[in-house]
């Protein structure tokens, strides 16, 4: 059976079985104790698991960053909340040069359970520094694996994951994506990484999306069965580790791909994507590989300028269409 | 004070002993080390501990089983003192499949988690909050382990000094930061990097129980060291431990160092700290020139089978290199 629950819900349930199941998970963040966190996930959890196991820090994010990358080769295992991915940025060498080399430094004796949650993303109006779509600087590190949730369900299995396995972890939500609704197993629910998921069939082209890509490509999809084309939607779930085999098994069936990023155009995951396409599925393709994505610029504050610098539905639904062959909407209307 | 009482009161023959022994033994490592660098056996980077040893020495000698510690970029001196195989780290110099890290990190990368080593670091000022974290996560498991990170002059002006000293302070961590102050950032002199040289008043700032010693000699780190580590454990750290030394040459085997004045560091050799972890041994355990002798052989013995060991040990293959890939 399953039940109606928002994402940060779904979030808040994996902490909680986590927390519960292993005495040596704890989170640490801003303003998560109390006060239970901007996006109310860990709300209540500190009157369920205590001050020892669900702290506030000061605002120092290298500091936590770092402290929970320490933890994490100690023996722990770690959440550490950052509120916003740009803030990220100031605890990127914990990340880069610690978590993600430790293993290979000690010749694979020591393994960083460490879980980064944060969020990115526009839609909030926060502008250039609150909007970013980082995930690609994460991709590009080797030992770093990135998850990009867009369901309560894959927030909930893919966190719980998270925590059962032994590798630096970078988990992206989307501030948009929170207060989406969406059935959620009773029973324990695991997603494993590297499994992606087909969230609509169809036969006539791929879309391939992630995090709040996701809702935009199935209602891009939506547009598109009404237009008589069938696209298949397909969420990787998680970037690192990619789902190689997904991708290209429905590419051989659609023949035609469209890839969708909320991040920058410019080396971004959806170039790397294309590339894997073209390299291991060449002549499948009918089609040129469109991607949707970002401009080249930082989120601007004004709403219609903020639109503008993202992928919107209709950019998917124009870009199947091209790679369909099909004649733009507009003249097709004629 | 008669020279009976005062016998009286000094420390045990072992604990005299330990030090010496451990103070000569990163000696001879780094200055044979230096010599199978001189041949073209180790690449990269080797920073020598030459003229600090009497900080780890001091430091690790006051710490237990399950405690942690963690490293700087000149960290062979602490994996000595924390009690490492000569053998396995000779080898990681060497790059040799029985080396700590298997040939896969090198000199800057020893590590050895199984026994509580965090791990030397390439990144200056990486192991202070890497160190809070070791003690944050036995504090979670409600373990009396202490956590000592060693750092240094140059890393003291890196922000995450402040931030994981602070966070350890706020959680009253069994942490114990050690500054090894050698008054350089590789050729950058401390005058120049900070208006404030006494580099403990950081941790006062804060709120955190800070001390300044001798780092040359190595009882005194030690006694001072006992003090902090106990007070960890009985749950009032942390504790900060500003250590003054200097290096015996330059940043690293190929820096000359020629911006070290000659008088600083003939002060500063006259302070040797192997010289008075040795004659400490002499003076206050009455250990004869022939039992120092014989400790002195039996290490220079230790580190000539090791490279023995290390010469005869095997590289990491390729296809082993291939799992590891697929795996990562």
């Amino acid at each position: 059976m399953a039940r109606e629950i928002m994402y940060r819900d779904a979030l808040r349930e994996a902490i909680d079985e986590e927390m519960e199941r292993d005495a040596t998970v704890f989170i640490l963040g801003e303003g998560i104790a109390e006060r239970g966190g901007s996006y109310k996930v860990t709300e209540g959890l500190l009157a369920k698991y205590g001050a020892k196991r669900v702290r506030d820090t000061p605002i120092a994010e290298a500091g936590m960053i770092g402290v929970g990358v320490g933890a994490a080769i100690a023996g722990a295992r770690p959440i550490v909340e950052i509120l916003y991915i740009d803030f990220a940025m100031l605890g990127m060498d914990m990340l880069v040069n610690q978590a993600a080399k430790f293993r290979l430094m000690t010749g694979g004796d020591g393994r960083v359970p460490f879980v980064m949650r944060t969020q990115g993303g526009t839609g909030g109006g926060v502008a250039a520094q609150h909007s970013q779509s980082l995930e690609a600087l994460f991709y590009h590190i080797p030992g770093l694996k990135v998850v990009m949730p867009s369901t309560p369900a894959d927030a909930k299995g893919l966190l719980k994951y998270a925590l059962r396995q032994s590798d630096p972890v970078m988990f992206l939500e989307h501030k948009h994506l929170y207060m989406t609704k969406g059935l959620v197993p009773d029973d324990e629910h695991v997603v494993e990484f590297g499994k992606a998921d087909i969230k609509r069939p169809g036969s006539d082209v791929t879309l391939i999306a992630w995090s709040n890509m996701v809702p935009r490509a199935l209602e891009a999809a939506a547009k598109l069965a009404e237009q008589g084309i069938e696209a298949e939607v397909l969420d990787p779930r998680t970037l690192v580790p990619l789902d190689k085999q997904a991708i290209l098994a429905s590419v051989a069936r659609t023949n035609r791909v469209v890839i969708a990023q909320e991040a920058v155009r410019r080396g971004g995951v959806a170039s790397d994507i294309a590339s894997i396409i073209q390299e291991e599925a060449f002549f499948e393709l009918d089609a040129p590989i469109e991607i949707v994505a970002g401009l080249n610029i930082p989120i601007p504050f004004n709403l219609e300028l903020e639109k503008a610098s993202v992928p919107q539905v209709d950019d998917i639904v124009a870009a199947a269409r091209r790679a369909l062959h099909a004649k733009p909407l507009a003249l097709a209307a004629e | 004070m008669s020279a009976q009482a005062s016998k009286a009161n000094a420390p045990s023959r072992a604990l005299l002993e330990k030090l010496f022994r451990t103070a000569y033994k990163i000696r001879v490592f780094e200055t044979e080390g230096i010599k199978l660098y001189r041949q073209g056996l180790i690449r990269g980077y080797f920073h020598p501990y030459l003229g600090q040893e009497g900080i780890a020495t001091g430091v690790c000698a006051a710490l237990s089983e399950g405690d942690f510690i963690a490293s700087t970029h000149r960290g062979h001196g602490h994996c000595i003192a924390w009690g490492a195989d000569v053998n396995r780290m000779v080898a990681e110099l060497l790059q040799k499949e029985s080396g700590y890290c298997r040939g896969y990190g090198g000199s800057m990368h020893i590590a050895d988690i199984s026994a509580g080593n965090l791990g030397a670091n390439g990144i200056v000022g990486a192991g202070t909050p890497l160190g809070v974290g070791a003690a944050l996560a036995a504090q979670i498991k409600g373990s009396d382990a202490v956590t000592v990170t060693f750092t240094t002059d140059g890393a003291s002006n890196n922000g995450t000094f402040l931030e994981s000293l602070n966070l350890a302070a706020i959680w009253n961590l069994a942490f114990v930061l050690v500054i090894e102050n050698n008054q350089y950032a590789v050729s950058t002199r401390i005058e120049e990097s900070t208006r404030e040289v006494e580099l403990y008043k950081r941790g006062l700032s804060i709120g955190v129980e800070s001390h300044q010693v001798d780092g040359n000699d190595p009882l005194a780190v030690y006694n001072l060291t006992q003090q902090a580590v106990e007070k960890c454990r009985r749950g009032e750290g942390p504790i900060l431990i500003e250590a003054k030394t200097y290096r015996h040459m330059g940043h690293h085997v190929n820096d000359p160092g020629k911006y070290m004045p000659a008088d600083r560091l003939a002060y500063y050799k006259e302070r040797d700290p192997v010289d008075r972890a040795r004659n400490a041994l002499v003076e206050m355990a009455d250990v004869d020139k022939a039992e120092i002798d014989a400790i002195e052989s039996e290490i220079r013995q230790e580190f000539e089978d090791a490279v023995v060991f290390s010469k005869a040990s095997r590289e990491i293959s390729l296809a082993e290199f291939r799992e590891f890939v697929e795996a990562y």
